[in-house]
């Protein structure tokens, strides 16, 4: 990990504070009161069925959704709405929300690679325009990013020119080069192919060991199971389980989750077919 | 046809790509302002760029221009009759450019601006880097389209006194009784020009080619 910045004095502090957060879209309530804290240092997943909430809650915590009760914390920092001594809330100031967004990064699954600039112009974008770094120094930066994920030989490529698991990883070195104390990650394997899924996954694999807070969205168990020190299980925009990947799928095991596992098992069998 | 004729009808063909370009530049920057006033939640800004695209697409250009030539001087205004026509031009084609843009600027996916947001880029960044980098790409076929109607509908500022191509050849088929070679000349020159104009089209779009989802 070549992040220069000091780690937080305060280690108790949470990376990520979710509290009472709920969403409604309409007459649907995508979230009904979820209380999370994100540990610092660690990768917490979030899993869960389809259209359980999860990629709500993390968009939520991105302040790319607006919760429409609750609060989000970043490191002890409001994200979006401030609470007041008496619960009501106030909307920061969007330099303020730039601000406290600048400290996290986010992976999406559909990539969002800028499509009219390179892999490398996609990477030093926003450390010229917004972090004001000298065009030769961003690429610097940029292209030790591209190699931490394994494409430095790919920089002069458009996002159209690269496999899927290609531009996901240039949106991870995006996210990378920004040097964020939280990476969140929206399904990022959910619209590539198996062997795509492994390269990417590997490349979070090593951010994980590397120290780095990681927020993960995901549907690959195993890769929840073996590299999430949390799990934290979604159904009907309620948080129903929360703890370690030990407490979660070992026996015995919660009902609701053992059946959501059971349909993993019954995709796997049926792969072996 | 005497070398000097034809003479003529070169300065009226390149009479008329000069006007057509500097009213289409022209057109564009009004139409990126009405495009921005149309996709404005405010409606003190929406709604007269509506009212300016529904009248400016609703009205023929020809009574557009008659309208513009007769009015600047009712209203105190004395211009050459050339500023009237590039007057007429540049506003009706920006309505059609405002439009083609919103459907550029419109088409840019959600998620492209969301991953702006999320590395901080401010909203004035996020149109002049992204948003409109991409919608011009997605507008350019359009743009192109429209600069090729525009270089035709120009032989319509006739009407005002400006001496185009279209009127340089009514003129010499008319004082030499060979109306069928100059209109035949003035056929063959826009037909030139328009290619060109779709060949620098094509060209400019493979080489944003690469750039593009």
């Amino acid at each position: 990990m070549s992040s220069t910045r000091p780690s937080p004095a305060t280690d108790d502090i949470p990376a990520v504070t979710v509290k009472g957060v709920t969403k409604r879209f309409g007459d649907t309530e995508v979230l009904q009161g979820i209380d999370l804290s994100v540990p610092t240092g660690a990768t917490t997943c979030l899993i869960g069925p389809s259209g359980s909430g999860k990629s709500t809650l993390l968009r939520c915590i991105a302040f790319l959704e607006e919760a429409t009760t609750g609060t989000i914390l970043i490191h002890g920092d409001p994200l979006g709405f401030a609470e007041g001594p008496n619960g009501q809330r106030s909307r920061l100031s969007p330099q303020k929300i730039r601000a406290v967004r600048s400290r996290i990064g986010m992976v999406f699954q559909q990539f969002n690679l800028w499509p009219h600039m390179t892999a490398l112009g996609n990477v030093c974008e926003a450390l010229v325009t917004v972090r004001k770094m000298k065009r030769s120094e961003a690429e610097d930066l940029g292209m030790a990013q591209l190699s931490r994920v394994g494409l430095e030989n790919r920089a002069g490529h458009y996002p159209s020119e690269l496999s899927g698991g290609q531009q996901q990883r240039v949106a991870i070195a995006r996210a990378l080069a920004l040097d964020p104390e939280i990476l969140l990650f929206d399904e990022p394997t959910a619209s590539l192919d198996p062997e795509l899924t492994g390269e990417v996954l590997n490349v979070m694999r090593d951010l994980a060991d590397s120290g780095m807070t990681l927020l993960v969205v995901t549907h690959e168990i195993g890769f929840a199971a073996t590299v999430g020190r949390r799990i934290a299980f979604l159904d009907h925009g309620k948080l129903l389980l929360n703890g370690t990947p030990q407490e979660l799928f070992g026996e015995p095991r919660h009902p609701r989750l053992g059946q959501f596992l059971e349909t993993y098992l019954d995709r796997g069998a049926a792969t072996l077919l | 046809m005497s070398f000097r004729l034809f003479e003529l009808m070169l300065w009226a063909a390149g009479y008329t790509v000069v006007l057509s370009a500097i009213s289409i530049a022209i057109g564009l920057i009004i139409g990126l302002l009405v495009c921005a006033a149309k996709l404005s939640s405010a409606r003190a800004l929406s709604l007269p760029a509506t009212l300016f695209i529904s009248f400016f697409r609703g009205v023929p250009l020809l009574v557009q221009l008659l309208l513009i030539y007769n009015l600047l001087p009712a209203v105190g205004i004395m211009v050459p009759s050339v500023v009237a026509a590039v007057v007429g031009l540049s506003l009706c084609t920006a309505a059609y450019q405002a439009e083609n843009l919103r459907g550029g600027f419109n088409s840019v996916p959600r998620g492209l601006i969301e991953a702006a947001d999320m590395v901080g880029l401010s909203p004035w960044q996020q149109l002049t880097r992204i948003r409109a980098p991409i919608a011009l790409r997605l507008t350019l076929p359009a743009l192109v389209n429209e600069a090729i109607l525009i270089l035709k509908a120009s032989s319509l500022v006739s009407v005002v006194g400006v001496i185009e191509l279209t009127r340089m050849a009514q003129n010499l088929a008319a004082s030499t009784y060979k109306p069928l070679l100059f209109y035949a000349v003035a056929g063959g020159f826009y037909l030139v020009i328009c290619w060109t104009v779709a060949g620098g089209g094509a060209l400019a779009e493979r080489l944003t080619k690469a750039g593009r989802a």
